[in-house]
């Protein structure tokens, strides 16, 4: 039986999470969403989520919420993803790579920069 | 598609949107009979007798009616080409089991692919569901349920970096040791294998 990583280890990142949020300031929360249906799974909406993940977990960003919807109905615009930034109106992106996915993190959320270039109009 | 893994995906993506609060994801690989078997079982609205049958045609189906498209179509055409088959069990109100199964060694099999990514991609952007996986490869197995996880976190958040970065390593160890160990296994026991050390089948549609 392969060896799992242990609860315990999770115990220890909680409480590790809980110190950190007491300490964080209320900047405003993030949401971001990957539509994930068939159309985005084969434009590679996968790779595009893993690759936010990444870039959360590589720049140890707190607040930041990852969700998924399914198809939104611009199949040729897939991978698609929307980031709703603390109180303002959500951005949708469309033909978003990987190599896309990190600048509209880097730029958009970390920076609050709206990374024009990659917006759908009218969604 | 160029991986199981993301068919594996797309078909857990029809479970969530039928509301399943639980979704098992399987795959087998039987070494000895040369078979690679991928299900998902979810405990979400079902389906009756007409729709099932419909769901695998793609001429048929419309997605007007309901959300399914080209994902089970394809899947059954893929697993059809490498002498296998597509089956779906299922139910109103009862929950739906798809079961693709493969000729393991077939030529025109797709690669598994990245299933850690395809569960961590569930995991993490559907976190209210509870995802189990079950890999086996020959007589090691993997299991990874979601839910001890989220039991142990309250209600700190699933994106938080540190749980990414657990639940991704959680993942990538255990589905890599899984291949590991049955390659090893192979080499050492070569010939010396015992046939009647069959695999328990414990979980079929």
């Amino acid at each position: 039986m392969p060896a799992v990583k242990s609860l315990e280890e999770l115990r220890k990142l909680r409480e590790e999470a809980i110190q950190k949020r007491n300490a964080r300031t209320t900047s405003g929360d993030i949401q971001i969403t990957v539509a994930m249906g068939t159309c985005g799974i084969a434009a590679g909406a996968r790779e595009t989520m893993r690759a936010v993940l990444d870039e959360i977990e590589a720049n140890n960003l707190a607040g930041v919420v990852v969700k998924q919807t399914g198809c939104i109905g611009l199949c040729e615009l897939e991978p698609i993803i929307m980031v709703e930034a603390g109180g303002n109106p959500k951005v949708t992106y469309g033909k978003v790579n990987v190599e896309r996915a990190r600048q509209i993190m880097k730029e958009h959320v970390m920076g609050g920069r709206v990374v024009s270039e990659y917006v759908v109009q009218s969604a | 598609m160029r991986e199981l893994a993301l068919h594996l995906l797309d078909i857990a993506e029809n479970s969530v949107s039928a509301q399943a609060r639980r979704v098992e994801i399987g795959v087998e690989e039987d070494l000895r009979r040369d078979r690679l078997r991928l299900w998902v079982r979810d405990d979400g609205r079902g389906m009756d007798e007409d729709m099932v049958t419909r769901v695998t045609d793609p001429f048929v189906t419309s997605r007007t009616t309901r959300k399914v498209g080209l994902g089970i179509p394809l899947l059954k055409a893929a697993a059809e080409g490498c002498n296998g088959h597509l089956r779906i069990h299922s139910a109103a109100g009862r929950g739906t089991c798809l079961e693709a199964e493969f000729q393991r060694s077939h030529i025109d099999r797709m690669p598994l692919g990245d299933l850690a990514g395809t569960l961590y991609t569930l995991v993490v952007g559907w976190p209210d569901v509870r995802w189990v996986l079950r890999y086996s490869v020959g007589e090691s197995t993997f299991e990874f349920d979601s839910e001890p996880i989220k039991q142990e976190l309250g209600d700190v958040p699933l994106t938080e970096p540190a749980v990414l970065a657990f639940i991704r390593e959680s993942l990538q160890q255990g589905i890599a040791e899984v291949q590991n160990t049955e390659l090893r296994t192979q080499n050492s026991e070569l010939a010396t294998r015992n046939p009647k050390s069959g695999i328990q089948n414990a979980v079929r549609c």
